[in-house]
This record gives C-alpha cells, sequence and structure tokens, in this order.
C-alpha cells in the first residue's frame, strides 16, 4: 500500500501540490492525468521519493518513503532526463542499471532493445527524442521495481513503439504483477490497460476512480432548449452549446436508464462521453489568474 | 474492440452472453481465464475479471476451483427467456417509434411481416 497524507510541494510562492490525500493498493496500473503544469511530475517525484513534500509524507508499506534505502531500491522513476550521463552509450547504462538493482532482467532488457531497434552501442547525446524515450521505457520495464513510475515515456515515440511500449508494458505486467503509475496526455489509446485513473487539476487530485466507472459516465443531452434545460435539473452540468433553439448540455452521470428512456420518448437524443472528452469537460474550467498563494 | 462509451466490464459480459445465445459457447464449456483475455483484448486484467465476475454473480458461468470458469448448464435457456422479454421493449417499440415518424402505420408493418412469414 503506497499512501500520500496531505502532501504539498512548493516551489517558492508556486505550489505545484497542494494536500494531496491518496491511497494506492499495490499491484495496479494507474494512469494520471492531467493538464500542463497540473502537477503531475511534482507528484511523482514525491512518490518516488525523488523529492522531499514540502509538507505531508509519503507512506510506502507503511514507511516514511525520502531518503529510505528500503524504499528507494524498490523504486524506478523514469523521468524526461532519465537520470543518466549523456556522454555514456546505451550498454553501459543498461549495466550500470542491472548492477544496481536487484530485480534487473538484463535478457528482458536485450529484448525490449531489439524490439526497439535501440542501438545499443550509441551515446546517450546522440539518441532521438523517440530514442531517449524508448531508453526509458527499457530502463524502467526491465527493473522490474515494484514501483515504477513512467512519466510521460512515450514522447517522441512513433504509433508503432508506442503500440509495442503498451504491449509490453501489458503483458509484462501480466506475468510480474507490480505497481505502475504512467502519466500521460494519449489518454485514449492507452485507457483500457489502466484499472484506476488518477485526475490531477490545479495541484489537486479532481478524481480517483477505477477507469471503468468513468467510461459513460459523462452524457451529451441534445434537443429543444426547454425540454433539454429542465431534464438537466439536479445533474452537474460540464459543458454547454447552443444553436438557435437547441441546446446540448453534458452532464456528469451515470443517469437513470429510465430517465433516459422517458427523455428519449419526449425528443431528448442522448451520447454517452469518452474518457478523453470527460477528462477535458472536467478539467477546461476556467484558471484564476493568480495560480500562486 | 472495445469502445469506451460505457463500461468495458459490461461489454465483456454482454459479449460472452451474445456467444452462448449464437452457441458458440456451449453449456459446460471452458472459457478465456483473465490473463488470457486481458492479453487477447489488450485490457487491464481487474476489468476483465470484472466481467468475468459479474457473469458469476448472474450464474452464467460457474467456477470449478484451480481449472477455471464455464458455462452454466442452464445460461443458454435463461439468457434466451431473458432477451425474448426484453424484444418487444427494446427492438419493436424503437421500430414502430420510427414507423410513426416517417409515417408508416401498423398496417404496413403488418403486410410486410405478412410477406416474410
Amino acid at each position: 500500500m503506497i499512501e500520500m497524507r496531505g502532501v504539498t510541494i512548493a516551489y517558492g510562492r508556486t505550489v505545484a501540490v497542494d494536500g494531496v490525500d491518496l491511497t494506492l493498493p499495490v499491484n495496479t496500473i494507474y494512469g494520471l492525468l492531467g493538464r500542463n503544469g497540473s502537477g503531475k511530475t511534482s507528484l511523482l517525484s514525491a512518490l518516488a521519493s525523488y523529492r522531499r513534500p514540502s509538507a505531508g509524507t509519503v507512506l510506502v508499506d507503511g514507511e516514511e518513503a525520502f531518503e529510505n534505502p528500503r524504499v528507494a531500491r524498490r523504486v524506478s522513476f523514469i523521468r524526461d532526463t532519465l537520470d543518466v550521463s549523456d556522454s555514456e552509450r546505451v550498454r553501459c547504462v543498461l549495466r550500470t542499471a542491472g548492477r544496481l538493482r536487484a530485480t534487473w532482467d538484463a535478457d528482458y532488457a536485450a529484448k525490449l532493445s531489439d524490439m526497439f531497434e535501440l542501438d545499443t552501442r550509441k551515446r546517450v547525446s546522440a539518441l532521438s527524442r523517440g530514442q531517449r524515450s524508448m531508453l526509458g521505457v527499457v530502463l524502467g520495464l526491465a527493473s522490474r521495481a515494484p514501483l515504477t513510475i513512467l512519466d510521460e515515456s512515450y514522447l517522441g515515440m512513433d504509433a508503432v513503439a508506442r503500440t509495442l511500449f503498451y504491449r509490453e508494458l501489458l503483458d509484462d505486467y501480466l506475468s510480474h504483477p507490480r505497481t505502475i503509475v504512467l502519466s500521460t496526455h494519449l489518454i485514449e489509446e492507452v485507457a483500457d490497460l489502466f484499472e484506476r485513473v488518477i485526475i490531477m487539476d490545479r495541484g489537486r487530485v479532481l478524481l480517483h476512480d477505477e477507469t471503468d466507472a468513468l467510461r459513460g459516465r459523462g452524457v451529451t443531452v441534445t434537443g429543444p432548449a426547454a425540454l433539454v434545460t429542465a431534464f438537466a435539473a439536479g445533474h452537474t452540468v460540464l459543458g454547454e452549446q447552443s444553436l438557435g433553439g437547441v441546446r446540448a448540455l453534458t452532464l456528469d452521470g451515470p443517469l437513470d436508464p429510465d430517465d433516459v428512456a422517458r427523455g428519449e420518448r419526449d425528443g431528448l437524443a442522448f451520447g454517452p462521453l469518452g474518457i478523453q472528452d470527460l477528462f477535458v469537460h472536467l478539467t477546461s474550467q476556467p484558471r484564476p489568474l493568480e495560480a500562486t498563494r | 474492440m472495445f469502445h469506451d462509451r460505457s463500461p468495458i466490464y459490461l461489454q465483456i459480459a454482454d459479449g460472452i452472453k451474445n456467444d452462448i445465445l449464437t452457441g458458440s459457447l456451449r453449456e459446460d464449456d471452458q472459457v478465456m481465464s483473465t490473463n488470457q483475455y486481458a492479453a487477447f483484448y489488450r485490457i487491464n486484467p481487474a476489468t476483465a475479471a470484472k466481467g468475468f465476475a459479474q457473469l458469476v454473480d448472474e450464474g452464467v458461468l460457474y467456477k470449478r476451483r484451480g481449472i477455471g470458469m464455464f458455462v452454466s448448464p442452464d445460461a443458454p435457456g435463461k439468457l434466451r427467456s431473458e432477451r425474448r422479454q426484453r424484444f418487444f421493449a427494446e427492438v419493436v417499440e424503437p421500430m414502430l417509434d420510427e414507423a410513426k415518424r416517417v409515417g408508416i402505420g401498423v398496417d404496413e408493418i403488418t403486410d410486410y411481416l405478412g410477406s416474410r412469414r
């Protein structure tokens, strides 16, 4: 079990993470979603114990995580910088990872490198953006760390490479269950892999739920303005659009099937929302100008 | 394979029920394991497990400890009678609504159905 209690991370006057409480059961794949600047990377840095929270604590199996070697050995955090020396060759980077990690699987690392057609003789500095990301994925997956955190590890990867990445992630998770936290902006292509989704907005956790509970949770109701408005009474409205006498409202459901059937008989049209559209509606509320405190 | 406008676990349950109704899954046939299903359809195994759990709850599947999950002997009959009950409400009524919108009378529909007998 991983627990965050009142975790706040501030950079000067800017609050990146604002009093986050999260309880994360282990051996689960989590998707961390949020807009740019919503605090995802800061939250993940605290989760990985790379950064001491300004306030609050992170507990891994009940133990304080920060500067705790027992916890650090069990965490693999793959972020943009990769935390490797640019002048090293890829094969040296992989060999070092093997020396540092008891759970490292060198054969699997070699298999993944082949799969991505990653030239391990190259220096890290010579890798393209996509190849750097592939190296990150190899480091993250082959570490088989009980807590594996992949922060936007797909950057620069083409559609084929991303598909290979998702396939490997799932297959390796099925044979070696562990806790994986993956942050992404490409919600639609990877959401099926997430057991749970965490949505951050402006430093706070807006939502933490089973991914499946979000499918069909948002509903768009379209029809004559007066009827739509009457139907929406009592529901949270996420978005609206009007054209002439027609109104379309996006509601935070789920809706009672009997209400929907009645609405359809009255001439209303209903359309369920995908996860990405729900995410856009939930996180596109106007941002206050003053983001600091 | 799955769309994201309704929970995948319900889509899984519906898919297996359809396989039973069409006869591609028969009484006492073993269904895929949760992990096989997850790997095949590229979904999280917990989501797949929830779909199967739903079918066990409904009595469509039964478990044999350590072996796997199987189609209940009475599942085809039960599913067929459920679908028959919903047929008029879910299939015929919407058709009548559409007929009314485009000006097709019940007599015209009856004639058509008579010609298909």
